[in-house]
């Protein structure tokens, strides 16, 4: 069943702080084979003009596809989360993420479409510090492929 | 932000250094971990054939992460990624052996943009065929 077109324009309160430790960074840096001193030794970050270790450009995903739970949950939405696929990932960076940011994610539908039998769903996070400043947006379509005939 | 690049260094089909990056199930496995994606279609032979794949398939954001690598070791600084974006066209199927799958990434200069930054594209390949398209970094350089 096509998802509801109402939804579109939908934004999600904001996500609790989640809190990024230099040994979270460390171990994605690790997990990703990434041996570039940036996201591990200060002291390198900072020749680079940062304040502290920065994370990885993909790190942030772990964080705003958990925010983008809530609607992927949401019961009222219905997506059939079984059968759902990453078609499409952006980001757009307005600093890195670095060890000691406290994040909140907030997510907003911005597409519904139906193609196929597939529902299409473009979700769009705003991730901020603190300080209230915008770090990065993400863009993330998910696909919930057409259940078979049965 | 210091890239190690300089702007006026590059044209226009730039090509920035290939790298192939080898996976294994146990890099899966690390991943799932590091980030938090416990899918069981990235560890679990039976469930992923069950839904229909060949087999175990990477993570789409652990080959996103990969990719990205070719331009953060290239521009020095992670840190001068401005945008990153890609499409899942394929999945990375990884056999379960000591082999693996390898992620083969070549990426160039595709255009020249204000305030000092270039947009890069990126090409992905794994056995052969394209695992992302659209996969485009705009990067700020020195």
């Amino acid at each position: 069943m096509a998802l509801d077109q109402s939804f579109v324009g939908r934004t999600y309160p904001p996500t609790a702080p989640y809190e990024v430790g230099r040994e979270k960074i460390r171990e994605f840096a690790e997990a990703v084979g990434d041996a570039n001193p940036a996201y591990t030794d200060a002291e390198a970050a900072k020749e680079l003009g940062h304040p502290d270790v920065i994370a990885p450009p993909t790190f942030v995903f772990s964080i705003t596809f958990k925010a983008a739970g809530q609607v992927v949950q949401d019961p009222q939405l219905g997506l059939d989360y079984s059968r759902v696929v990453h078609g499409d990932q952006k980001f757009a960076y307005r600093r890195p993420v670095r060890a000691g940011d406290r994040l909140t994610v907030t997510s907003t539908i911005e597409a519904v479409k139906s193609l196929a039998g597939n529902d299409i769903l473009d979700i769009r996070g705003e991730v901020h510090d603190e300080a209230g400043e915008h770090v990065v947006t993400a863009w993330t379509k998910l696909v919930a492929r057409a259940a078979e005939e049965a | 932000m210091t890239a190690k690049i300089s702007y006026s260094d590059v044209e226009v089909g730039t090509e920035l250094p290939a790298q192939t990056f080898p996976v294994t199930r146990a890099d899966l496995v690390q991943y799932a971990g590091a980030s938090g994606d416990f899918n069981p279609i990235h560890w679990n032979e039976k469930f992923a054939k069950e839904v229909g794949l060949p087999d175990v398939i990477a993570h789409g954001m652990f080959t996103m992460a990969e990719a990205i690598r070719v331009v953060t070791d290239w521009a020095g600084d992670p840190g001068a990624v401005v945008e990153y974006g890609v499409r899942f066209t394929k999945p990375v199927v990884v056999p379960n052996d000591d082999e693996g799958a390898l992620i083969e990434v070549a990426a160039k200069v595709a255009a020249k943009l204000d305030d000092n930054t270039v947009r890069v594209d990126l090409t992905a390949t794994s056995a052969g065929q394209k695992v992302l398209g659209m996969s485009r970094a705009v990067v700020r350089l020195a």
